[in-house]
């Protein structure tokens, strides 16, 4: 499923900001908080779902190629951080809902 | 591209807000150049966990990143402190960043073995109270 189409077909996240490459496949939900290992784990074009709301998380989401971030936990991202994500093109959502919750939207989104 | 291409940038200690400058422009650059995506990915990891290393637990230094037809060659060169047992810092799971570092994500002794994992060839030499020189490469071909 395309990122646009994605963002598009979850109303459950609200959307902090949608990124510069909406015709992205989105391909596997991917769950971790731990950044070297999301950054050394996640696969190409994943839905990164974690609670970690920083510029670093902004970081390794653009660097491992994620093709959006998904805050979960109600966790959110401050304005300069906001600014930084609209700068680099990086689209975020964010949910009060657990990780498990959120990943398995996702899942289901992808598949159903 | 038959010259090589060297890019060099200053880490500051602690400087979180900048972290991953360097990284990030190298990838864009090698994504200009055409680079085999894989390529860029393993590169654009190896080069931000020493990046990290640098701002979490050096007291700053440069990166210079030399590209050719052949290789990517980063070097990462800090003013200290040094790092005591190098055979320690390689172990998955093995860390020394304080607490205030692992609230922010990281500190999952995993930054060594990514740079490992992600690159060709890794040579870190080190002194402790001198600092520490950490050479990556990715091949191209």
């Amino acid at each position: 499923m395309l990122l646009g189409s994605f963002i598009d077909s979850i109303s459950e996240f609200e959307i902090l900001n949608k990124g510069n490459d909406l015709d992205r496949e989105v391909t596997v939900p991917y769950c971790c908080d731990l950044l070297s290992i999301a950054m050394g784990r996640m696969p190409q074009g994943a839905a990164w779902v974690t609670v970690m709301a920083n510029t670093n998380a902004l970081a390794v989401a653009s660097l491992a190629e994620a093709a959006c971030i998904i805050l979960a936990e109600g966790s959110n991202l401050d304005g300069s951080d906001i600014a930084k994500a609209k700068e680099k093109g990086i689209t975020v959502l964010r949910s009060e809902l657990p990780v498990f919750d959120c990943a398995l939207l996702i899942y289901r989104r992808l598949h159903d | 591209m038959n010259e090589s291409i060297t890019l060099n940038y200053d880490v500051d200690s602690s400087d979180f807000t900048r972290a991953g400058e360097a990284s990030s422009n190298v990838k864009r650059t090698l994504k200009l150049m055409d680079v085999d995506p894989e390529i860029v990915r393993r590169v654009a990891i190896s080069l931000y966990e020493g990046e990290i290393n640098m701002v979490i637990h050096s007291y700053g230094g440069e990166i210079k990143v030399i590209i050719t037809p052949d290789e990517i060659e980063m070097v990462l060169r800090d003013k200290g402190p040094g790092i005591e047992d190098t055979e320690l810092a390689m172990k998955a799971g093995y860390s020394t960043a304080p607490d205030n570092i692992r609230s922010l994500g990281f500190g999952a002794g995993m930054g060594l073995p990514n740079m490992k994992r992600y690159s060709d060839d890794l040579k870190i030499e080190s002194k402790v109270g001198v600092g520490t020189t950490v050479r990556m490469k990715v091949y191209i071909s």
